[in-house]
C-alpha cells in the first residue's frame, strides 16, 4: 500500500498530464490527423468523440508513442517528448487500456498484472509479493477482481478491471481507454464510468475514446470532437447536446429514425445514443394477425468448445416485424444466428421458415428458400476480400440463373448487377473490378447489404449490422432494413448495441446464457431494465 | 500411466475456478490409478522374474532420456508459438557431429559439447526461419530434417568407429542397490542423469520462474506481451535457440551413451514420437517424462520380446509394439480430457 501511495504524492503536480500539441500524421497520402491539439489536466476526463476513421485511435496511438508525428510535439507531464516507442510512455505514467484486451486467457489475474514487470526472487516470481500488491491497488480504486482467477474465466467487465489495474500497476498517471465500453453491459458501463470517476478524485487523467454521445454527456470533463483528421469543436458537456455532438461528429444534421418514430425533444442527437421515443401509431398491434415465418422451437446447439450455447430456445419471427435480440456477446447469439442459417449443426430442436422445416437445413438449402443473412464477421464471413466486388455481389446466387448458364459464370450478367447494386446501395468503390478488401468498413457493409437484399426474400438475418461503421452508413443501413420490414419481410435482428436493438425493434428478445430470458416492447421497456435481464437478473413482470 | 494432472494454466496449481485445492479431476484419479495398477504389475513381474523385469526397465529408462530430451526441446518452442517438427534433424545432426568430434579428438565430452552446440546451431537456424524470416513453420522444421538426412550421409564414414568405450554407468551408492528401481535409475551412465536433473529444472523454471511465465506469455497473447515491455521477436530467439541445445544434448546422448557409434539416419523417427511425448505429457518437463517412460516401457518390452522370442510370429512384428501402442494411446488421449494448444502457436508475430 505504501509503495503504490507514494508514487503518486511524490511527484510535484504537473499542470498538464498529457497533451499533443499542433499533431499532423500521414499515412501514405491519408492525413490521419491534421494539425490536432488536445489537452489533459490532472483529475479530468478527456472524451475524443469522432466516427471511426476521424483520426480518434491515430491521435492516441501518436500520444501513446506507438506512431510519430509528421509533425507537431507531445508533452508528457509539462515536459516535450520524443517518443520511440510505448514504452517511453508507460514510463512515463501513460497507461492503455486497450479495446481489445491486452490479457492473456488462461494465466491468473495477478499474473497478467505483474507481467513484464514482475517481482521477482532469484528468477522465479515473488507470488506472494505480487499478490499483495494487486490486491492493494485493487482496493485502493475499488477495482475487485479475484486475483487467482484465470482471466478466461472472468467476465469481460472484470477483465476490464483487470487492463486498468495493469496500467495502475505501472503508476499510470494518465489513462488512455480506446472505446472502452463497447463490450459492456448499460451496468457494467455505469460502473466503469464510476470507477473512471474514481480515478480523477485521485489526481489521474483520462482520455476515453468513444462514439457514444450518452456516455461523454454523463462522463467527460472536457470534448474534443475529430472529423475527418480535424478538431472541428472543443467543449463541455455543460456547453452542448448530444445533438449538437452528432451533428459536429458527422458534419450535416442526422436523421436515424426513419418513418416510425418522431423526433425527441433532444432532437436528432438522441437517436444516435439513446432509444429514440417511439410515436404511438407504431404497427405492433395488427403484427399478431401476420404469418409466422421463423419459427425455432427448443433449439438447442453447442459451441466450438463444445459447450451448450443456444438452450432449449424457442423464438418466433412474423412477417413485417422486426424482432431484435439482445443480450450481452457471447451469451448464444452467434450459435444461434448460425443454427439458424445452416453454419451450425443443432443438437436439438427445430427451425422452420415459411411453414418449411429448416432443419438441419445446408446454408444453401436455407439460401434458397428465401433467407438473406448479414453475418457477423463481415470480413470473415460476408465478403471474399480479394474477389471483385461484383463476385462479391453475387456470392449467396452466382450458381443461379441469369448469373450462371450450363456451369460458365456469365460476366456481363454479374458485372451489370454489380453495377446495379453499387448504384442502388450507394458502395462507394472506383469500379466493380475493385477487391473487396479495398472498401471501408461501411461500404462492405452496404455492399453485403445490397448483395442479400437483391433477391426476395421472406427473412433477414442481420447480425451485427451496424458494428464498427460510420453513422452515415449505420442511417443508411437501418432505413433499408426499416423499409424491408415494411414491405413484408420478417427480420431477425441480433446486435450487441442495445441502442441499436431498442431504435430498430417492433420487439426485443432479451438472450442470456442461451435463452430468450424475456421478450419486451421497445416502447415501453427502459435500458435500465433490459440491461438487468441481460446480465440475468430474473424478470419482474412476465412478459 | 502416469500421467501428472499438471496444470495448464502456467502456474496457479489447484486455484482454477471451481476447483478447491483438495479436489481432484477425473483425470488425476485416472491418473493414480494407473500408476497404482503399474507399480502393482512391475513389483509383481519383479517377483516372478528379477532379472528380465530390471533388463526392460533399464530400457526403458534408457529410451525414455532421449524422448524427453527431443519432447522439453519441443515444448519450449512451443510454448512460444513456435512448432518445431526439426527435432528429429536436431537429434540426427547432433548425433553424427558428436561421434565424429569424440572420434576425432578421443574425448566424449568434447563430443557432447560438439553436440549440444550442434544443437544450438541448429535452433538457432530454426529461429531464423521461422522467427526472423516468418518462414511456415512446418516447412523449416522439413528443412532441418532434410538437411540432417543429407548431410550427415554425405559425410557419413563407415569406416570411422568411436575408438573408446562409450559412456559408462555410475553407481550412485546404496541407492543402486534398492530393488526395482536401484539399477534402472541409479546405476545409469552420466547423460541419463543430465537429462534427469534438466527435467526438474525445466519444470520448475517453466511454471514458476519470470522467463517461464514470459514464455507462456508469448505463445499465447503476444500482442499483450509486446504491450508491457516484453520483447517477442527476442524471447522467441532465445528459446527456439537454447531448446535446440537440449535436442543436441539428445543427439550426443543417442551416439555416445546409449548407442555408441553412429549410423545413417540413426534417430530412427524418435524426434517425432518425441512431438507425441510432448504433447501427451501436456507441455511440461514432468508429464514428458512420464510419458517418455511409458513410451520407453513399448519399447523396452518390445526388444524383451524378440530376444525371448516371446511370440511365434516375425521379428518385424513385434517391432511395432511401440507405433502400434503410439496410435491407441494417443487416439485415446482424448479420453483424459482436451488439450489446449497455446493460442499463438504456429502464427509468426509481426512488429508493428
Amino acid at each position: 500500500m505504501a509503495a503504490a501511495a507514494e508514487t503518486v504524492v511524490s511527484q510535484a503536480e504537473p499542470e498538464v498530464l498529457l497533451a499533443g500539441h499542433g499533431i499532423t500524421k500521414r499515412f501514405g497520402p491519408v492525413v490521419a490527423n491534421d494539425d490536432v491539439s488536445v489537452e489533459l489536466r490532472p483529475g479530468r476526463i478527456l472524451a475524443l468523440l469522432g466516427e471511426n476513421g476521424a483520426g480518434k485511435s491515430t491521435l492516441v496511438n501518436v500520444l501513446f508513442g506507438l506512431h510519430r508525428p509528421d509533425a507537431g510535439q507531445v508533452v508528457i507531464a509539462d515536459e516535450h517528448m520524443e517518443l520511440s516507442s510505448p514504452h517511453d510512455a508507460i514510463a512515463r505514467g501513460v497507461g492503455m487500456v486497450h479495446q481489445h484486451f491486452q490479457l492473456v486467457p488462461p494465466m491468473s489475474v495477478v499474473r497478467n498484472i505483474v507481467l513484464g514487470a514482475e517481482p521477482r526472487k532469484l528468477g522465479m516470481i515473488d507470488v506472494a509479493q505480487a499478490r499483495r500488491r494487486v490486491m492493494d491497488l485493487a482496493d485502493r480504486f475499488g477495482l475487485g477482481v479475484d486475483p487467482d482467477a484465470a482471466v478466461e474465466d472472468l467476465p469481460v467487465g472484470a477483465q476490464q478491471r483487470v487492463e486498468i489495474l495493469k496500467a495502475l500497476y505501472r503508476d499510470a498517471r494518465v489513462l488512455i481507454a480506446d472505446e472502452p465500453t463497447a463490450v459492456l453491459t448499460p451496468q457494467e458501463t455505469d460502473h466503469l464510468l464510476d470507477v473512471l470517476r474514481g480515478l480523477t478524485a485521485q489526481g489521474v487523467g483520462i482520455v476515453f475514446i468513444t462514439h457514444k454521445l450518452r456516455e461523454v454527456m454523463a462522463a467527460a470533463d472536457d470534448i474534443v470532437v475529430l472529423r475527418e483528421g480535424k478538431v472541428v469543436g472543443t467543449t463541455t458537456p455543460a456547453q452542448t447536446s448530444e445533438a449538437a455532438l452528432a451533428e459536429l461528429m458527422v458534419g450535416r444534421a442526422v436523421d436515424l429514425h426513419g418513418d416510425r418514430f418522431e423526433s425527441g425533444a433532444t432532437g436528432v442527437g438522441s437517436a444516435v445514443s439513446t432509444a429514440a421515443a417511439p410515436s404511438d401509431e407504431a404497427p405492433i398491434a395488427e403484427a399478431g394477425e401476420r404469418p409466422v415465418v421463423l419459427d425455432i422451437a427448443g433449439l438447442c446447439t453447442d459451441d466450438d468448445r463444445g459447450q451448450r450455447a443456444v438452450d432449449e430456445l424457442s423464438l418466433t419471427v412474423r412477417a413485417g416485424e422486426i424482432v431484435g435480440v439482445a443480450g450481452v456477446e457471447g451469451n448464444g447469439q452467434r450459435e444461434l444466428v448460425e443454427a439458424i442459417t445452416g453454419l451450425r449443426h443443432a443438437t436439438a430442436g427445430t427451425v422452420s421458415i415459411s411453414d418449411r422445416d429448416a432443419s438441419g437445413a445446408r446454408p444453401r438449402q436455407v439460401t434458397v428458400i428465401g433467407v438473406g443473412h448479414i453475418p457477423e464477421d463481415r470480413a470473415k464471413h460476408g465478403l471474399i476480400g480479394s474477389y471483385s466486388v461484383a463476385d462479391n455481389s453475387v456470392l449467396n446466387r452466382y450458381f443461379k440463373r441469369p448469373f450462371a448458364a450450363g456451369g460458365m459464370l456469365r460476366r456481363d450478367r454479374i458485372d451489370s448487377h454489380a453495377r446495379d447494386v453499387v448504384a442502388t446501395f450507394d458502395v462507394r468503390t472506383p469500379d466493380v473490378e475493385s477487391p473487396a478488401d479495398s472498401l471501408s468498413g461501411g461500404n462492405k457493409q452496404k455492399l453485403i447489404v445490397g448483395r442479400e437484399f437483391a433477391d426476395e426474400i421472406d427473412l433477414l438475418i442481420a447480425a451485427q449490422p451496424t458494428r464498427g461503421i460510420d453513422i452515415g452508413a449505420i442511417e443508411f443501413i437501418w432505413r433499408r432494413i426499416r423499409e424491408r420490414r415494411d414491405e413484408g419481410t420478417a427480420v431477425l435482428l441480433v446486435s450487441a448495441e442495445l441502442d441499436e436493438v431498442l431504435a430498430l425493434s417492433d420487439r426485443v428478445a432479451v438472450m442470456y446464457e442461451g435463452r430468450i430470458v424475456a421478450t419486451v416492447d421497445p416502447r415501453s421497456a427502459t435500458r435500465e431494465e433490459i440491461g438487468l435481464l441481460m446480465a440475468g437478473a430474473t424478470p419482474t413482470t412476465p412478459a | 500411466m502416469t500421467l501428472p494432472a499438471t496444470d495448464t494454466n502456467g502456474g496457479t496449481p489447484g486455484r482454477r475456478a471451481g476447483l478447491g485445492p483438495s479436489a481432484w479431476s477425473p483425470q488425476r484419479m485416472w491418473s493414480v490409478a494407473g500408476a497404482v495398477v503399474l507399480v502393482a504389475l512391475v513389483w509383481g513381474f519383479y517377483a516372478w522374474d528379477g532379472a528380465q523385469t530390471t533388463a526392460v526397465l533399464g530400457g526403458t529408462v534408457r529410451a525414455a532420456t532421449l524422448l524427453v530430451l527431443g519432447a522439453m526441446c519441443g515444448m519450449i518452442g512451443e510454448r512460444s508459438g513456435i512448432v518445431n517438427i526439426g527435432i528429429e534433424g536436431q537429434f540426427l545432426m547432433s548425433a553424427f557431429t558428436a561421434f565424429t568430434v569424440a572420434s576425432m579428438s578421443g574425448s566424449l565430452f568434447l563430443g557432447v559439447v560438439a553436440g549440444v552446440s550442434t544443437g544450438l546451431a541448429m535452433g538457432w537456424m530454426l529461429a531464423a526461419m521461422s522467427v526472423g524470416l516468418r518462414t511456415d513453420q512446418i516447412i523449416a522444421g522439413t528443412v532441418l530434417n532434410i538437411a540432417a538426412l543429407g548431410l550427415t550421409s554425405f559425410f557419413y564414414d563407415r569406416g570411422r568407429s568411436l575408438g573408446q568405450p562409450k559412456y559408462q554407468s555410475i553407481e550412485l551408492g546404496p541407492l543402486a542397490d534398492l530393488p526395482v528401481v536401484g539399477t534402472a535409475l541409479f546405476n545409469r551412465p552420466p547423460l541419463t542423469y543430465l537429462a534427469l536433473v534438466l527435467v526438474v529444472v525445466l519444470h520448475v523454471l517453466l511454471l514458476r520462474s519470470v522467463w517461464g511465465m514470459r514464455t507462456t506469455a508469448i505463445g499465447e497473447h503476444p500482442g499483450a506481451a509486446a504491450t508491457v515491455g516484453i520483447d517477442v521477436i527476442r524471447l522467441r530467439y532465445w528459446n527456439v535457440t537454447l531448446a535446440g541445445g537440449l535436442a543436441g544434448l539428445g543427439g550426443a546422448y543417442l551416439a555416445l551413451e546409449s548407442v555408441g557409434t553412429f549410423t545413417r539416419a540413426m534417430s530412427g523417427g524418435r524426434g517425432f514420437l518425441a512431438l507425441a511425448v510432448m504433447i501427451f505429457g501436456r507441455r511440461t518437463p514432468l508429464g514428458a517424462y512420464a510419458a517418455a517412460l511409458f513410451f520407453g516401457f513399448t519399447t523396452a518390452l518390445q526388444g524383451q520380446f524378440q530376444l525371448n522370442d516371446t511370440f511365434d510370429i516375425p521379428a518385424q512384428f513385434v517391432g511395432m509394439l511401440p507405433f502400434v501402442v503410439t496410435i491407441i494411446v494417443v487416439a485415446a488421449a482424448g479420453l483424459f480430457g482436451r488439450m489446449r494448444d497455446p493460442a499463438a502457436l504456429g502464427q509468426p508475430y509481426e512488429v508493428r
